[in-house]
């Protein structure tokens, strides 16, 4: 059940539960932070790329003479002359392969073709438009419906690949499903496609390669969310040994799952620079990061639910057809081909479920990253709570009423889901009831009523819910992996004699402000001000091995392992602290930074502590206060909420706008609220955007509509609703503080809201399904009975 | 070509190429990297800079367009060791988060309270509209420049 967390340090301490003010803000604010493009090398040079126009060809001659010749060109890179090295193909993160530059074919508009090294940015931009390619035209498959039905093979450079399937899955119990559907009283179905979109973080990918030809020393500086991964599959890819590989990871401008993969683009500047032996920079284009990096979604999917008489869900059935785009370079838990998708059962209880997933080559750029979401655990979000509530309005029953009759109830956590989840903990009605209060959800249903039943009404008012529970924070270790390394992650803290400290994290950060509520953990454990503790972190060479940041995983992992690694400390200085008072350990009672002999006023301060494990150790105890852990989640943590939308649509041109929301957030404990509530204003805006304007489309020729801002919207503040924000805290069990992860709940739940409500709206006119983005052609369509697809 | 521009206050003499874009001589030139690069269309406002104090999108004008103007980048936004209001109270409001949008949004903020010390909200969103952050869900930064403005808090 909902709790308040009790704050056990003072505001000057800060430990968990204080909203204190970010430690990295001040060099950002100055134009100080350090980004990859920030970053100048002696004799640096560099590095732009050629691109395939066109999406599906074979590749003829390529004749780079002209580039060469240029007055400060150093070199033009083929895949030729990378395979050379062994080097022309990588491998992903999904286990599959991508060309690096292409040598035989290109398989989608925008793959890199061959790259130029050059003395600055405007040559090298300048020779790119010299290199002539001969491409001869193929069949462009721009749809995985097309894909699955062609002779046409995408991916005839893999052995024992037959047709274009990329993957197929399947989750559940196919017959436990079926037999509740054959006795369903009514079956509830919808047919919708999550549309590809980008994260398209302010920042674009980068990297700074600097492999020394005398010493074998290549350090790497890139904007990576798993800079310990991404050096391990270096080490791999390129054969170097890891001990010579540094990866750093300086500030980056926002990641949102555009940073986890591995480009072509690392891999050729590092190939240059080994071979041409001076630093080689590589900054993305806009256009580049649009056309070729990161895209998300793109899931065709059909689904039902077996409803029995009394209105109560009884099974889930679910069909997927994801489109990969040409390479499957997501990064995907080996076990789980289609993410964790299945959790699409989301925060209901029924017995059973049925999920299959396939996944189709296409000729678009590789696609299917995590944006802003934990595995596919947005498309799973999306689909049930868009589904529910068309099944609410198929059997009669205001939709919130719906969701609430067949919710997870507080009292059945931990809950086995029929695809066999654990969820933690949760209390699923209370962030209903303090949604509906919020925004007073019956004010808003009356005055609805009143105005969408004027049959001439040119403003409709639409109210839509979702009530989503996610699944964040891998591993555990059992189950998930990347590439066979195992999801555990890391924290390493080293209190320093004058009581001052040093944490060093496997996660990183993109924004997400980990040098504060890192140091809140270890404030909290250790009684440090948190303004003492120095966070590192992107620095393969000084911080402990971890896989980074994504899927909301930092805190739930990350932060795990801090506040871990903090009790061990605690226990030394306990042990320090027992000799300094010359008192027994068990008779020391412990608050935050003070161990006092019971009973008496004689106390160690954690200071105190640390300057003794340097100064005045008792004789057989190892100096130093430090030590490190490697945490392995027992279970992931389960953030849940409910986000109530209320929309304004303008029958006469199908636009519209959001009048009110409310999102209650449970998390769990929450380490700094103001930053949780920044994770989910900026979360709401990302899922405002999905369901509103942001996609990428292709026309039938497989060229990317959408290769730049002003074709690709992203909201601004203009369009940009205003939210109402509310928090229960359940916390999750497993976790030694209780929290969760927040930082994708509203970007995996909100799109959903969005949507319902503008469906809602024309509800009465008989519409039952929009799919995103929610255009105003859409809408007038959909009122209007006339089909406008796209 | 040879250009001035006087940028934070400072006289800076300069060969450049007519194609060069100031924010190509601001970053790399001069080396001060507070102002970004986040679309090379004019579209995001990373590289908002004022030029004689109204903001432009330096991946947009040319750095021979400067010559002769005076450039004012987030670097200069503080004055004699203390940072301007909107600086203070963009932390305060936790206003930013990972950062990249902030100089341009923090110098159109500035700009606006040039003109206008208490905008509303509307005022303050169309001011900024030419800046996108993809982080914060801008109420934040909204927030954060009517602090700044009025009572300069």
């Amino acid at each position: 059940m909902s709790t308040v967390h009790e704050l056990r340090t003072s505001p000057e301490i800060g430990g968990v539960g204080h909203s204190v003010l970010r430690k990295e803000d001040d060099r950002f604010i100055r134009g100080a932070g350090s980004y990859i493009d920030d970053l100048t090398l002696p004799g640096m040079l560099h590095m732009a790329i050629l691109r395939s126009p066109v999406a599906h060809a074979r590749i003829g001659s390529i004749d780079s003479s002209a580039a060469t010749a240029l007055d400060g060109v150093l070199a033009v890179v083929t895949g030729e002359a990378l395979a050379a090295h062994g080097l022309a193909w990588m491998p992903t993160l999904s286990g599959d392969t991508q060309a690096v530059l292409a040598t035989d074919k290109v398989r989608f508009q925008g793959q890199e073709v061959a790259a130029v090294i050059a003395a600055d940015p405007y040559t090298a931009a300048d020779a790119v438009k010299l290199i002539e390619v001969e491409y001869e035209d193929l069949e462009a498959i721009t749809t995985p419906q097309q894909s699955l039905s062609t002779d046409t093979l995408i991916r005839d450079d893999k052995e024992g690949q037959t047709d274009n399937t990329a993957y197929t899955w399947e989750a559940g119990d196919q017959d436990a499903a079926d037999a509740a559907f054959a006795a369903a009283a009514r079956v509830v179905s919808l047919d919708t496609h999550y549309p590809r979109s980008h994260p398209a973080p302010l920042e674009t990918c980068g990297v700074v390669a600097d492999v020394n030809s005398i010493t074998g020393q290549a350090t790497i500086y890139m904007t990576s969310q798993a800079p310990h991964a991404i050096r391990t599959v270096f080490a791999l890819v390129a054969g170097l040994p890891e001990e010579k590989i540094r990866i750093v990871t300086r500030d980056i401008g926002g990641g949102f799952g555009n940073k986890v993969p591995v480009y072509p683009g690392y891999v050729v500047a590092t190939a240059a620079s080994l071979l041409i032996g001076k630093p080689v920079k590589w900054i993305e284009s806009r256009t580049e990061n649009l056309i070729s990096t990161g895209f998300a979604r793109d899931f065709h999917m059909h689904a039902e639910l077996a409803i029995d008489g009394e209105n109560r869900i009884t099974a889930m059935r679910a069909d997927i057809l994801s489109d990969q785009g040409a390479f499957y370079s997501d990064a995907q838990p080996s076990k789980f081909r289609a993410g964790l998708f299945h959790i699409c059962t989301g925060s209901y209880d029924f017995p059973a479920a049925h999920v299959t997933a396939k996944g189709a080559y296409t000729n678009k750029a590789p696609g299917g990253v995590a944006y802003r979401c934990s595995f596919r655990v947005t498309e799973a979000s999306y689909l049930i709570e868009r589904l529910v509530d068309n099944a609410a309005h198929e059997v009669g029953m205001d939709p919130a009423d719906f969701r609430s009759l067949n919710f997870i109830g507080a009292d059945q956590f931990p809950y086995l889901s029929p695809t066999g989840f654990v969820y933690d903990s949760g209390d699923y009605h209370g962030a209903m009831d303090m949604a509906k209060e919020l925004i007073d959800y019956d004010g808003w249903r009356a005055r609805q009523a009143e105005q969408n039943s004027d049959p001439g009404a040119d403003k409709l008012i639409g109210i839509g819910i979702a009530s989503f529970t996610e699944v964040v924070g891998a591993g555990n270790s059992r189950e998930f992996d990347i590439l066979g390394l195992k999801m555990f992650d890391s924290a390493e803290l080293r209190v320093h004699p004058t009581g001052k400290a040093i944490l060093k994290l496997g996660v990183q950060t993109q924004g997400q402000g980990h040098e504060t509520t890192f140091a809140q953990i270890v404030a909290e454990e250790l009684g440090i001000p948190y303004s003492d503790i120095k966070v590192q972190y992107g620095d393969t060479d000084n911080t402990p091995y971890g896989l980074g940041t994504y899927a909301s995983r930092s805190t739930p992992v990350g932060g795990a392992a801090t506040a871990v690694v903090s009790r061990k400390l605690r226990a030394k200085a306990r042990k320090l602290a027992a000799h300094l008072l010359e008192a027994a350990e068990e008779d020391l009672e412990w608050e935050p930074g003070k161990f006092t002999v019971r009973g008496t006023d004689q106390s160690v301060t954690i200071q105190d502590a640390a300057f003794a494990a340097y100064t005045n150790h008792p004789e057989g105890m190892e100096a130093g206060l430090e030590g490190v852990t490697y945490y392995d989640p027992p279970n992931m943590t389960y953030p849940f909420g409910t986000y109530i939308v209320v929309v304004e649509v303008d029958t006469g041109d199908g636009t519209w706008k959001v009048l009110d929301m409310a999102a209650v957030d449970d998390c769990g404990v929450r380490i700094n609220p103001m930053i949780v509530e920044g994770q989910i204003t900026g979360g709401l805006t990302e899922g405002f955007a999905k369901a509103n304007m942001q996609w990428i489309t292709f026309d039938d020729d497989g060229n990317c509509i959408g290769s730049n801002f002003m074709d690709y919207l992203v909201p601004t503040a203009w369009e940009t609703p205003r939210y109402k924000l509310g928090e229960t805290v359940t916390p999750s069990p497993h976790h030694p503080i209780g929290a969760k992860g927040v930082g994708e709940s509203a970007t995996v739940g909100s799109p959903a809201a969005f949507t319902n409500a503008v469906v809602d709206a024309l509800r009465s006119r008989g519409v039952t399904n929009i799919d995103m983005p929610v255009l105003p052609h859409r809408v007038w369509g959909a009122l209007n009975g006339v089909d406008v697809s796209p | 070509m040879q250009i001035n521009v006087t940028i934070n206050g400072t006289g800076e003499t300069r060969d450049v190429e007519s194609r060069r874009l100031l924010v190509d001589f601001i970053r790399t030139d001069l080396g001060m990297t507070g102002t970004h690069i986040g679309c090379d269309t004019t579209s995001c406002g990373a590289c908002t800079v004022l030029l004689d104090g109204k903001p432009v999108k330096s991946c947009t004008v040319l750095a021979v367009q400067a010559d002769g103007h005076e450039v004012t980048t987030v670097e200069g936004l503080g004055q004699n060791g203390e940072l301007h209001p909107i600086q203070g109270a963009f932390k305060e409001h936790h206003g930013l988060q990972c950062g990249f949008c902030t100089p341009g949004m923090m110098l159109v903020g500035a700009s606006l309270l040039e003109n206008n010390p208490s905008p509303t909200d509307e005022e303050v969103r169309w001011a900024i509209s030419g800046n996108l952050c993809r982080c914060t869900g801008y109420m934040n930064i909204v927030a954060a420049i009517q602090a700044a403005g009025g009572d300069g808090s």
